[in-house]
Order: C-alpha cells, then structure tokens, then sequence
C-alpha cells in the first residue's frame, strides 16, 4: 500500500462550533474548518462523510460572505442525516469541497430578484439571500417568497423576521396547511407570484424547492414574461461523488449534464428538455 | 514504424520471462465458450482464440471493489490517508475492442478533477494488445465502431502471421521489453505479410450485420421518446449484468466499513450500476430514473449519444459482451437495427 497524496478522496476536517434543531426532523450545523474557510460561492455544495457511515451531499446555507466557518441544514432523510441529528458542538466530521456550479451572482448584478423557495429550498437558496442582502446595493429590487407545508416546518424564523423588517428586502410567505396562530397567507407558493411586480427584462428568479414545485412555479413566471434564461434553478440529485464520475447525479437531457459539476445550478432555458427538474 | 518478430515456438519463452518481471494477466479458457483473465505463468495456459472475456481488462485499471482511505477515528479527530494498491502487472493479448474500453476510461478518468486511484493503477500496468483476424461471433460489433483494427491504446501489439507474431512497439517502454527479449526487427517480407493480413480483415469485417454508425448520431438524438426503450424495459430483469461487463461502464458507489475495533476503519468504491432500481433515487423519496425502460434508454445514451459530445468518440466498444450476458435476451445489435428502422 502506497500513499496518494494529492487524493480527490480525501477529506478536509471540520468541527462542529454551534448546532441547533430547527423543526422536528431539520438540524442546522455550523463548522469550522481546521484548514482554513471552505471558500464556497452561493449555491455550492459539499460532500459531508461521518466515519464508518458514509457520504452524503448537502447544500451551503451560508454566504460565503460570512468568513471563518459555514452552515449546513439537514433533514434526516436518509442514514447519514438521521445520524447528524444527533451530533452537536465538539463532533468532526469530514467534508470534500465545496463542488458545483454557484449561483450566476455576475450574471445577476445589476438585476431585480425574486427569489421563490420552497421547503427545504430555503437552505441553499439562503446562501445566495444572505449574499445579496451583505452586497444590497449591488443589486436592484429584491422579492423573497417562501413556501412551507406547516408553521412549525419553517426553517430560519429568528433570521427571517429580520428579513421581514428590513425596507430594502420585500418579503412574503404561505403555508400549505394553516395552525391556530399563523396569522399569514394559506395557499401553495404559487399563489404568491401573481402578486409580484416583475419587470421581465431586468429580473432574475431564483427558484428552489422539490421537483414538483418547480413545474407550476416556472409556469407562473413564463406568465409574467420573464425570459427562459432569467429563471434560475438549483436541482436535486444524488451527487455521490461531486466529480462529475459516479454517474449518479447525471440528468437525463441531451446535453449530458451532471448535476454536481454542469449544476446544480441552471438556467430553466438549459433544463428545460430535462425528463425530471 | 517499428516492427519486431517473435517465432510462435518461442511464445512459451516470452510468458515465462516476463512472468519473472511481473505479474501476468492473459485470458483462459473457462469452458463452455466462455473465458478470463487470469494471471498466467506459461503460454500453454493462454487461450490465444477467445471470444472477449467474462469481464473486460477493465478489472484491472477499477477494481470491483477498492480502497480509497484508511480511517482513524481514536483520539476523536479523525485521521485518513488515501492509500492503493497497484503492483506492476502485464496484461497479454488484449483484443483491440478492449483496448478501447480502456482509452474510453483513461479519459474518463483523468479529467479534472482528477482520479488518482485509477491513473497511478493505469502507469503500473502493461499492455500488450492481440489482433483478431475474422470476428469473436455474431454479437460483436467492432467494425460498426471502428474497432476491429488497432487504433493505439497498447504498448506492444501482437498479429498472427502463421508461424510468427509480428509485433508492432508502441512505447518506450514497449521497446525496452523487445530490447530486453531480444526479439529481432520484422524484414521487408514481415511486413509486406502483416499489409496481407490487414487487406483480409477488409472483407472478414465487411459484412457487419449491424446499424450504419454515421446515422447513429442523428439517430441518437430524436430517440429519447421511441417505444423501442419501452419494449427493452418490459423484458429487462435489471440485473446489472450489462454494465458489469461493459468495458466502458464506469459508475461506482462508496461505503464506509468499520472494523471490529470500532475506531479504525476504511473507504471503497464498488462498480454501481444504473440499471439497479435506485440508482438515481435521492433520500428524500424521489426516483430520478424510477421505469426500467428510462434505465435502458439511459445505458445506450451513455454508449452512443452522451460520450460523443464529451470525448468525441462512441463509448460503445462492439465487444458485445452485454448481449451476450443478457438474462432477457436483449441484443444490442438489433436495438440499434430496430432505432435505425424506426428513424426512417
């Protein structure tokens, strides 16, 4: 056996500085790695390995920004997440990374953004959020609608009342069922769209959430006329080795695109042959 | 162009010295039509006419299952190294089809970022190629691809010229072997044998049964909704079996082990296969490629259509090792025919 020192495999070390359980099945991790910053850009993703029980692909949730460590979101879905639930402060944890295409934020300067996230949507789609709101000026009108099945499954709360607050940031949410206090809207995050003003040519809408709401969402906005190439999206696959090799990520789309390294951000205008978003 | 010889009596002396260097891999016979590669001592034990074998070379550059770290976890902080395992080895009379396949994963896999465990495996191993002179069987489908004629990929190469092997040196590498053997260089008449034997091989491989391959592209690319994927996804059992002898499939998966003690522990990849039902499912529920019939679209997309516009070239070697291996009886010859038909 031999060493291979410039390995892809191998694993920068993080420590997990401050943990908190968001809902019922969503914690929220915040690392510091012993190398440096993970020097990610908005919509980026790492590889998180727990010893002895694997890998898996979670987005960034922090702007990058916000120097000296980063943010993770997990939903115990499957056997690593439902492990994470039940770590906190002082636990190491391995990353690779950070992989994928970022969010186009050159692209985007200069422009109105409407930023529509859905569920666990909010986590990457909050790195960019918190990316523009840090740089604000660079940027032109600023719409964030938010979508959750249930009052209780909304992520950030403390962090989106200060969104709410803010003059320069308009924001707007729905829950799909209602509970005794909620005194905001009820409905699905499509009925918020026709509220929006959108001025087509100068607007980029940045859409996140599971595949079955992008179908509608994307129908919405194509109704106010925003161009094919101004809806951004971020896809869901399973990225197991965020090297554009396993195969697992790969979409199927005439254009041979693997979501870990093509994406897993794309404009709808480059998806949108896509058999699934 | 540099050509050297070697008597086929003096085969037997060749296995045997470099089998001194290095470790010998060849294919053998395995009974019922059926071979292998396995390491080998002496030419008696080489089965130099075979049809391609179960598995291509290609479990040589991956292995099925490797390591990719080693895992320390006592003390709290974890600590890992990436570690292989590659001894020098010598793979004998590859068929131009498996070349190929490994030109197709050298690419594959020295493309950034790159793999480290495949490209310092892949400098360890030597390659000496075997020419065929008429074609394996009815499901191969070199000459649709442009493999039935040596296109590089080797250090040395061997043709049968009856009582001789004219060997074409590739490498520097390949003629410090020669050199070392002591194998004379190819005469006038050698050559003239070996130009012979290539203008056969014009009308052995001219009746190729199968698709026309400067249609396959356009082919390709209007064939994303075709029934033909629906009729292949009703008989497919989706057993993986396609992939695993694909010289050119290459998707992998990881696993954690951890050992008895609890604190150490290591990382492998295994060979992973898209025809399995959740190989493009997320933990979160979803099935990205949920029908059978999308899997088998998928695995002709990443032969014919996909590798095209990456790596300029068909990822389809025409070994014909997944129609032979098929369980449902699916032949990749006849769904090219029957796509090619339904195009016109």
């Amino acid at each position: 056996m031999t060493e291979i020192q410039n390995s892809n495999w191998k694993l920068r070390k993080g420590q997990i500085i401050a943990a908190k359980q968001m809902t019922a099945t969503e914690k929220w991790f915040d690392i510091k790695l012993e190398d440096g910053d993970l020097d990610h850009e908005p919509g980026q993703f790492v590889q998180v390995e727990l010893y002895g029980i694997g890998e898996a692909p979670i987005s960034v949730c922090s702007s990058p920004t916000r120097r000296g460590s980063f943010e993770l979101t997990v939903r115990a879905a499957g056997r690593l997440t439902k492990h994470m639930q039940g770590m906190g402060v002082g636990d190491w944890l391995g990353i690779r990374g950070p992989f994928g295409k970022p969010f186009p934020v050159k692209l985007m300067t200069g422009n109105d953004l409407l930023f529509v996230a859905g569920g666990l949507g909010i986590a990457p789609l909050r790195s960019l959020i918190n990316y523009v709101i840090d740089n604000r000026r660079e940027f032109g009108k600023v719409d964030i609608l938010l979508g959750c099945k249930t009052p209780t499954d909304m992520l950030f709360g403390s962090e989106i009342a200060g969104w709410q607050k803010r003059l320069d940031v308009n924001f707007s949410c729905t829950v799909d069922r209602t509970a005794p206090d909620w005194k905001g809207n009820v409905g699905l995050i499509t009925s918020l769209i026709p509220g929006v003003t959108i001025n087509p040519e100068k607007t980029f809408a940045v859409v996140v959430g599971p595949p079955i709401m992008y179908k509608f969402v994307i129908a919405e906005l194509l109704k106010k006329r925003l161009p094919e190439r101004q809806i951004i999206l971020s896809l869901e696959r399973h990225m197991k080795c965020g090297m554009g090799k396993c195969g697992h990520c790969q979409i199927d789309h005439p254009k041979n695109y693997y979501c870990c390294k093509d994406g897993p951000t794309f404009t709808y205008e480059e998806v949108k042959e896509s058999k699934k978003l | 162009m540099n050509y050297h010889i070697l008597k086929k009596d003096e085969l037997d002396g060749f296995v045997k010295k470099l089998a001194k260097k290095m470790k010998v891999y060849a294919p053998v016979a395995k009974g019922h039509d059926n071979f292998a590669f396995e390491e080998v001592a002496s030419a008696g034990e080489i089965a130099l006419s075979y049809i391609p074998t179960i598995l291509p070379p290609k479990k040589y550059f991956m292995p099925q299952r490797e390591k990719l770290l080693d895992f320390d976890l006592t003390g709290g902080k974890p600590a890992d190294r990436a570690v292989l395992d590659a001894p020098e080895l010598a793979i004998f009379a590859v068929h131009t089809c498996d070349l190929a396949g490994i030109q197709c994963l050298n690419m594959v896999f020295s493309e950034k970022p790159r793999d480290y465990n495949y490209i310092l495996r892949k400098e360890k191993i030597f390659i000496i190629g075997l020419e065929c002179l008429k074609y394996c069987d009815g499901n191969a489908g070199c000459a649709m691809v442009g493999n039935h004629n040596p296109n590089g990929g080797y250090d040395l190469f061997f043709t049968d010229l009856g009582d001789r092997f004219i060997i074409h040196v590739n490498t520097q590498k390949g003629e410090e072997l020669v050199e070392n053997m002591g194998l004379a260089k190819a005469a006038a008449a050698d050559m003239a044998a070996l130009d012979k034997v290539r203008e056969g091989k014009k009308q052995a491989f001219a009746t190729e049964p199968g698709a026309d391959p400067k249609k396959l592209p356009e082919v390709f690319a209007r064939a994303m909704e075709s029934k033909i994927w629906h009729e292949l996804g009703a008989r497919c059992v989706s057993c993986g079996n396609c992939t695993n002898v694909c010289p050119t499939c290459y998707c992998f998966d990881m696993a954690d082990t951890i050992n008895l003690d609890m604190k150490t522990g290591f990382r492998t990849r295994t060979w992973d296969s898209c025809q399995f039902e959740t190989f493009a499912a997320v933990a979160g529920g979803e099935n990205f490629r949920e029908e059978r019939a999308n899997r088998q679209r998928h695995r002709f997309y990443r032969k014919f259509k996909y590798p095209l516009d990456k790596f300029y070239r068909s990822f389809c070697t025409g070994c014909g090792r997944c129609t032979r291996t098929c369980m449902a009886k699916i032949s990749l010859k006849d769904t090219l025919k029957a796509l090619v038909a339904e195009h016109k």
